[in-house]
This record gives structure tokens, C-alpha cells and sequence, in this order.
């Protein structure tokens, strides 16, 4: 824990962002619980600080994909690799969002936030000064204090987002985090999604089933459908709500649309 | 609907009065209709002879030795019971070796171990203790077996990909997750507890108060008798609303309505009407005195167990 992000002033160092991203690789790899593969003859590669995007309908592994990246899931043929190193199991390195409710009802939102300091051995009085810094980013400010089921939904999400980056993890996974958010309050995280991650040079992997929502965040989409992944696809103009309008940009959400159609 | 606090403790005293004037009247008028008051001591010997005992030094001996007995046996109770139930739900291995041996000893009733802890134990008094732990165990055991296994997993997969281990998990998700459900084991336990000592204390104890009642029927002091009674009566309820207020402070993070039928209702909230769940479902703009306000009732919740 030396790293030059463990300031409290600036929880995370822009300077050497480009190297802190890790990377992802799947081989033929197949995926899915012991007894139920999911997901067959993945090859997957996601290179360090991109935001890639997982689309496709309910059912179709997205979470186990996710979940194998997390170190969650064992893969239950090929490999799957961190780094170059083969994927063992969790590590705080790689932290996931959950869809649900994933905070401990019986700590405060600053509690939650402070949770990963605590388990990688941050000193008490700096986890506190930390946790209240990446509430003021997500806006959590005035509600640190309070326990979980006494805020809204997408308050909550804010406080997972904030807990899964206290850390500075070098990946981010996650699971519909906005899945259960109105249109509204779903645009308003997206963009702070981006703003947050901005300069913390993690990998993203992002699951949604909403297709705009992929294509506003990704760096690049994949497809996932039919027990494999259909396509991987690059996204023009990422992360820029100018560019709904872009030809390019309109093609690929047909295609997107007609591929998970059919 | 909901009463003031003063008005529900004077129904509660109420109670208790009518009770004890209802026993006065059937007593003292020697009534005997079927059910047979006349050999029943009225409350006002039974007061006279509470007065008097109060005064003597055995009362509070037996008084301490109940205590000590009881609290002895329930803490380790307590403790064995809530590590074998974290042990037998997070662990098949446990489960197989301590599951079936739990299973065959648990339909016994404590009190009728009284002849095992009389050839385990040296000494009366630690054989009335094994008696009152093995009472409270099993409940614990159960209770929190059942809690740890009805855990949400995401709780734990959370702080697994925080890089947390197996101790991390059992002391941030497991015991502060399965402490409802332990506290129900543990008011369980003390009541069961109490009924364990005080038969034990009456077969075979020395001192205590259920060796004094006990002491007091052969002697044929029917007011003893009912000291006795409303001496174990009064510290069972002591003892099983310490346990309850104890587990309800622990647990305060438990989402709860605002109107809890027979609990201890708070000093009325100032502003009784909170917003209006709004129609799109964001309270997120909440106004800031709201905000506030509930920032001040909230913030002295600011504190986790581990």
C-alpha cells in the first residue's frame, strides 16, 4: 500500500493511469456454475483502462461471465487470465458491483465505503478521511451517516460504486448496476459513472441489458447470445451524449438491435 | 391508536393490580368454588412474609447463587451455542461430525440430565450449571444455525472481492448478519434457562431460591412458597428484558415500521407526516431540513459492530 493514489486529497493518481488498468483474457474458455456451463468457446480480450460493455438478453451468462471475472466462478474449461497470470480466484484488485442490494445493512453508507480500506489494512483514521472523500464524489456527502435501507435505490448504487472504488482497484466489474434505476435517475449515474472513473485508469467491464446505456459507456460492446459471444464490436464517439445521432453510431444500435432479435 | 407512553405504563400497572386485587379478594374471602383458595395465602401474607425475608441474609444468598448459577450457565450457553451453530451451517465437515450427536441429545430435557451430572460433576453446583448451559444451548444452536444459513450470499461475495478471508467474512457478514436471528435463541435460552435451575436447585441444590421454595412447601410456609414464586417471576422478566433490550440495541440497523405492536414505542417523532413517497420513486431531492433532520436521528446509528 505505497502507491501514490493513497492521498486523501486525490484518492486517485491520474499520473499513471494508463499502466494501472489490468487485463482481461479469456481463451475458449466455457463458463458457468460446476454442473450448468453457460457460456461456450469465450475469447475475450480486454485491454487495460478500457470500458468494455457486455449486452445481451436475460439469461445468456452475462452475470456469469462477470462473476467468472471476479474470480466468483471457477471456468470450467480454457483459461481465463489476469495479466498473463492465470485467474485464480477474488482479489481485491478486481472489485464488482452488484445489481442488488450488496451493502452490509448493518453498517452506515461510510461504513460500507470503508469496508475494502479496512480489509487491505488501511490505518483507521485515514479509511474514515478516504470513505468520506468518495461519498463527496458520488454526492453521498450529507447521507454518510446513514445506514442503507434508509436512503434511495440509486443513493445506494452510489455507495457501492463509491465502496468498489475506495480501494483503487486496477478493475471495476459490474453487474446491471443501474438495472433497477428509473430512465432518469439512470442517466444522471451514467455520467457520473464516467466522471468518477475519469483519470482512475481502470479496466471497466460493464453488464447491461439496455443497449443505449452500452453504447454510451463502452469503449467497445460485445454481444453475447445463443451460449457464445456473437461479436465484439468498437463503439464510435464513447461516452459523448452528442453522438447518439452519428451515422456510424446509429448502424451499429440496428445491428446490436437485430442481432439480439434474432 | 397509537397511546402515550404514560398512558401505557398506567394500563400496565393496571394490570398487575387488578391481578394481584383479584387473589386478594379470592383469598381473603376463603372462596372455594371447585378451584379451592382457602389454603392459598392472601397477598398481604405473602408481602409480610417478602418483608421479612428481605431483611434476613439468606434471601440474598439465595438470591446470588440463583444469579450466579444462571448467568454462568447462559454465557457459556451462549458462546458454545452460537460458535456450534456458525460451525454446523458453514462447514459440511462440522455438520457431519457434531450434526447427528446434536441431534440424538437435543429431545432430552435438560432437566433430565440431573442423574448424568450427578456422575459427571464433582461438585452440585457445577452440575446445576451444566444443566442450566445444556437447556439454553440448544435453542442458541438452532436459532443461529438457521440465521447463518439464511444469510444473503451477496453479502458474502461482496467481501470476498474485496480480497477479505475466511475471518473477515465470520466477523463482518456472518455474526453481525446472524444477530437477529441469535437473539431470538437467546431469549429463548434464558427462559428455558430459568426453568432448568430452578428444578435443578430444587432436586439438588443448596441454597438458591428454587431450593428454598422447595424448602419452604416441605415445610408446609405457604407464603415461602410464593416469595419464592414471585422472586423467580420477577428475575425472570429482569433477565429476559435485559437480553431483549440488549439484542434490540445491537440490531438497530434492522429496518423497522414506525409503529411496533407491543414494544416500547419512542417519545412521539416531532414531525409525524415524512414526505410523500414521490411519484417517480427519487427521493433523492429530498429538501435539505429534511435531509437534516433525518441526518440528526439518524447519525447516532453511526457505528458498526466490526
Amino acid at each position: 500500500m505505497s502507491t501514490s493514489s493513497e492521498t486523501v486529497a486525490a484518492p486517485v493518481a491520474p499520473a499513471s493511469a494508463a499502466a494501472r488498468g489490468t487485463r482481461l483474457v479469456f481463451r475458449s474458455t466455457v463458463l458457468g456454475r460446476p454442473d450448468a456451463p453457460v457460456l461456450y468457446d469465450v475469447d475475450l480480450d480486454v485491454s487495460p483502462g478500457e470500458i468494455l460493455t457486455v449486452v445481451g438478453p436475460s439469461g445468456c451468462g452475462k452475470s456469469t461471465l462477470l462473476r467468472t471475472l471476479a474470480g466468483l466462478l471457477p471456468p470450467l474449461g480454457g483459461t481465463a487470465e489476469v495479466d498473463g497470470a492465470p485467474l485464480t480466484g477474488p482479489s481485491a484488485d478486481r472489485a464488482l458491483v452488484f445489481q442488488e442490494d450488496a451493502l452490509l445493512p448493518w453498517r452506515t453508507l461510510r461504513g460500507n465505503v470503508e469496508l475494502p480500506l479496512a480489509i487491505s489494512g488501511v490505518p483507521r483514521s485515514e479509511r474514515r478521511a478516504r470513505a468520506e472523500s468518495w461519498l463527496a464524489r458520488v454526492g453521498l456527502s450529507a447521507q454518510a451517516g446513514q445506514l442503507p435501507h434508509r436512503v434511495s435505490g440509486g443513493q445506494r448504487q452510489r455507495a457501492q460504486l463509491a465502496r468498489a472504488l475506495a480501494d483503487s482497484p486496477r478493475a471495476v466489474l459490474m453487474d446491471e448496476p443501474f438495472g433497477a434505476l428509473d430512465a432518469q435517475t439512470r442517466s444522471g449515474m451514467q455520467d457520473l459513472l464516467v466522471e468518477v472513473l475519469r483519470g482512475t485508469g481502470a479496466t471497466i467491464v460493464f453488464v447491461t441489458h439496455d443497449v443505449d446505456e452500452a453504447l454510451f459507456l463502452g469503449d467497445r460492446v460485445a454481444l453475447l447470445g445463443s451460449g457464445r459471444v456473437v461479436a465484439v464490436r468498437d463503439v464510435p464517439g464513447p461516452r459523448d451524449r452528442g453522438a447518439v445521432d452519428d451515422p456510424a453510431r446509429v448502424a451499429l444500435r440496428r445491428d446490436i438491435l437485430t442481432s439480439l432479435g434474432s | 391508536m397509537t397511546r402515550r407512553p404514560l398512558a401505557r405504563y398506567a394500563l400496565r400497572t393496571a394490570s398487575l393490580a387488578v391481578f394481584l386485587g383479584l387473589w386478594q379478594v379470592l383469598t381473603s374471602l376463603d372462596v372455594d368454588l371447585w378451584l379451592r383458595f382457602s389454603q392459598f395465602p392472601t397477598v398481604t401474607d405473602v408481602a409480610r412474609a417478602f418483608a421479612d425475608r428481605l431483611s434476613g441474609g439468606d434471601y440474598w444468598t439465595d438470591l446470588t447463587d440463583s444469579l450466579t448459577r444462571i448467568l454462568t450457565g447462559f454465557a457459556l450457553a451462549a458462546v458454545l451455542g452460537v460458535a456450534a451453530g456458525v460451525l454446523v451451517a458453514r462447514s459440511r465437515l462440522a455438520e457431519d461430525l457434531l450434526g447427528p450427536v446434536l441431534e440424538v441429545i437435543r429431545p432430552i430435557p435438560a432437566i433430565a440430565l440431573v442423574p448424568v451430572a450427578i456422575l459427571l460433576f464433582p461438585s452440585n453446583e457445577q452440575g446445576i450449571v451444566f444443566i442450566t448451559c445444556t437447556a439454553a444451548f440448544f435453542p442458541v444452536l438452532v436459532s443461529t444455525r438457521h440465521a447463518v444459513r439464511a444469510l444473503t450470499p451477496v453479502w458474502e461475495e461482496a467481501v470476498r472481492t474485496m480480497g477479505g478471508g475466511r475471518l473477515r467474512i465470520l466477523g463482518s457478514v456472518v455474526l453481525p448478519g446472524a444477530l437477529p436471528g441469535i437473539f431470538g435463541g437467546l431469549s429463548v435460552g434464558i427462559g428455558v434457562s430459568w426453568i432448568c435451575v430452578i428444578s435443578a436447585e430444587m432436586i439438588s441444590g443448596q441454597y438458591g431460591v428454587g431450593y428454598r421454595t422447595w424448602q419452604d412447601y416441605t415445610v408446609v410456609n405457604y407464603p415461602g412458597v410464593f416469595v419464592g414464586m414471585v422472586t423467580i417471576g420477577i428475575l425472570g422478566w429482569v433477565t429476559s428484558t435485559a437480553v431483549e433490550l440488549l439484542g434490540r440495541r445491537l440490531t438497530r440497523w434492522l429496518p423497522r415500521t414506525s409503529y411496533v405492536p407491543g414494544g416500547r414505542t419512542r417519545a412521539p417523532r416531532p414531525a409525524p407526516a415524512p414526505a410523500p413517497v414521490r411519484a417517480d420513486g427519487d427521493p433523492e431531492q429530498q429538501t435539505q431540513p429534511e435531509q437534516q433532520r433525518q441526518k440528526d436521528t439518524e447519525e447516532a446509528r453511526d457505528e458498526h459492530l466490526v
